[in-house]
């Protein structure tokens, strides 16, 4: 009969209201500034640049290799080298980024930089409460860096592996060095 | 509390009274005009927010709570941003009428409660042909919604317009059907003796309003459907169906003009609602005798509020429907129904001098046995029975 199916509806739009008073599990709206999802592991936003130790500058992982430059498809990195070397986590000699520019506004977060890096240095952040009142949209080398703390409480799983592999590297090495040093002393 | 009942016939009688003589009917008149303005303009700026919320909660959302103590400070703020807007008016389109039409729209709408009867004494004119009056008046709609769209220059202004003068005229007929029994009931055409026709209790304690007989009942339905039809609400909001027209007749309005279309939308809505109020639930009357020390305005008003969430509920629950649907539903399904329910009116009122026993439940009976089959077999019929398998000649 014509109407039936009508006062069904209308049931069920009242049993909404009515529900949504008293049971706040129906209510899956959430109210973003007071409260926040947790961010998921692999959610991406624009790169970042790790550095290890205290010094957000010197203990840069970037070796200014300008692979990630070339292989960014909206060319939106720019890497300057610096002429001096410091030595790395392994000891090798290795030069340093004067300039690492990015430009967000051509950023397109597709995450090849942080891919194709072989020092695992760049790597994809979290931020996405990027507004501000100035017009500032390249982001230079400090603005860039952050700590391998902070790399490793936004991605912890992957975070792990890539420490795991550099302990294992760096012992490896140490070990190179203790075997070549052990023939020099006959 | 008879003071609490008339404190408003009271105020404006002072206040009438502290200008000269001379100047009394213009100052008595202006004050009620002013009265008018401000408790349904404040009605439609709260039911914006509440309508809102409550169509957010009927899909299980919080709906607007950012602005003031729980959102209610939004209409404010959706003001401001109407204020603000660019006034965009098309280049080709004929400036005059499309500057006229969002006033032709609102100002007639406000006429319409100069007849209602809001609580006892509390009607602005009491016309002896009220009804008419508000009828005469609601369909000066029409013309404004169809200034709009033709000067818009616009297709989809023109398609949306077309639809809302089919809409409008063919609702316009069951709406009036409607009203007729109560006006047979009544022996008048004015509001306020529509209302008094209404006063009193059947067996002692059931309200002698027109909804509580089987014909009201009928006719309230009809006449709610048909309101909805009349004020462009959902489900019957073609005329600016988003997902074919844009906005329909809206669709090259910006700014305060738009804002003017739906303060005239929905003062059509509160004026049909309140005719619905005083022809069918008794107008201003408490529902039982121990209830009447509350004042008269405050009935009218609860009563008022629970039709508007009704509308408010409807929207929140039917999908809109099809143009052909909707000229079916009105021409075969409603017209009729309404017909019928004049022939139950006129047998429930020829019959009201018998004397016998279990005369209430013969009269209630003839006339269910005239509106339950026909509704039955209407119900089945208006779309023209099952469609047949739809072929597709040119695609197979």
């Amino acid at each position: 009969m014509l109407g039936l199916g009508i006062l069904k509806g209308f049931m069920e739009t009242g049993r909404n209201f009515c529900g949504s008073y008293y049971d706040p599990e129906r209510l899956t709206t959430v109210q973003y500034p007071e409260e926040r999802l947790e961010p998921q592991a692999n959610a991406r936003t624009i790169p970042f640049l790790i550095y290890d130790g205290s010094d957000p500058i010197g203990g840069l992982r970037c070796t200014a290799c300008t692979i990630c430059e070339q292989e960014c498809p909206a060319h939106c990195i720019e890497i300057v080298k610096d002429t001096a070397k410091k030595p790395d986590y392994l000891g090798k000699m290795q030069l340093h980024p004067k300039v690492f520019d990015i430009d967000t506004a051509v950023c397109m977060e597709c995450g090849i930089c942080a891919e194709v890096c072989p020092f695992d240095s760049i790597k994809m952040d979290q931020v996405f409460e990027r507004a501000g009142s100035h017009r500032r949209l390249t982001l230079h080398k400090d603005d860039l860096s952050k700590s391998n703390e902070y790399y490793n409480k936004i991605h912890p799983a992957e975070a792990a592996a890539v420490d795991a592999a550099r302990a294992e590297e760096q012992k490896k090495a140490q070990a190179r060095k203790a075997a070549a040093a052990v023939p020099a002393t006959p | 509390m008879k003071t609490l009942d008339q404190i408003f016939v009271l105020t404006q009688h002072w206040l009438t009274g502290l200008a000269p003589a001379a100047l009394q009917p213009l100052v008595s008149m202006l004050l009620i005009i002013a009265a008018l303005m401000a408790v349904f303009g404040t009605c439609f700026a709260l039911t914006t927010i509440l309508e809102r919320k409550t169509l957010g909660r009927m899909q299980n959302r919080y709906g607007p709570n950012r602005v003031g103590p729980f959102g209610l400070l939004q209409p404010a703020a959706d003001g401001i941003k109407m204020l603000t807007k660019e006034d965009i008016v098309p280049e080709a389109a004929d400036k005059a009428l499309h500057f006229l039409a969002p006033l032709a729209l609102t100002a007639p709408v406000w006429l319409a409660f100069a007849v209602l009867p809001f609580g006892r004494n509390m009607s602005a004119i009491e016309l002896d042909a009220g009804i008419l009056f508000f009828f005469a008046i609601g369909s000066a709609s029409e013309l404004a919604v169809f200034m709009a769209g033709w000067s818009s220059q616009n297709k989809y202004s023109l398609l949306g317009a077309m639809r809302a003068i089919a809409q409008m005229i063919s609702y316009e007929v069951p709406l009036v059907l409607a009203s007729v029994p109560v006006l047979m009931a009544a022996g008048s055409l004015s509001l306020p003796e529509i209302v008094r026709a209404q006063s009193g209790y059947a067996l002692g304690w059931i309200p002698r309003w027109n909804v509580l007989t089987p014909w009201g009942a009928a006719g309230f339905g009809v006449f709610l459907v048909a309101a909805a039809a009349e004020s462009n609400r959902c489900p019957f909001d073609l005329p600016e169906g988003e997902s074919e027209l844009i906005a329909g007749f809206l669709t090259e309005y910006s700014g305060f003009k738009y804002a003017l279309f739906f303060l005239g939308e929905y003062l059509g809505l509160f004026a049909v609602t309140g005719l619905g109020v005083t022809l069918f639930l008794g107008g201003w009357h408490a529902p039982a005798s121990w209830l009447e020390w509350l004042p008269s305005w405050g009935w009218f008003g609860a009563k008022f509020s629970a039709l508007i969430f009704l509308f408010i509920w409807m929207r929140a629950t039917l999908p809109r429907l099809r143009l052909d649907q909707l000229l079916n539903f009105a021409w075969k399904f409603l017209v009729p129904l309404a017909l019928i329910d004049l022939v139950a009116a006129a047998a429930w009122l020829k019959s009201g001098g018998w004397q016998f026993a279990w005369a209430l439940e013969t009269r209630w009976l003839l006339c269910a046995t005239l509106l339950a089959p026909a509704y039955v077999c209407l119900g089945r019929h208006w779309r023209g029975g099952t469609p047949k398998p739809r072929r597709y000649h040119y695609a197979q």
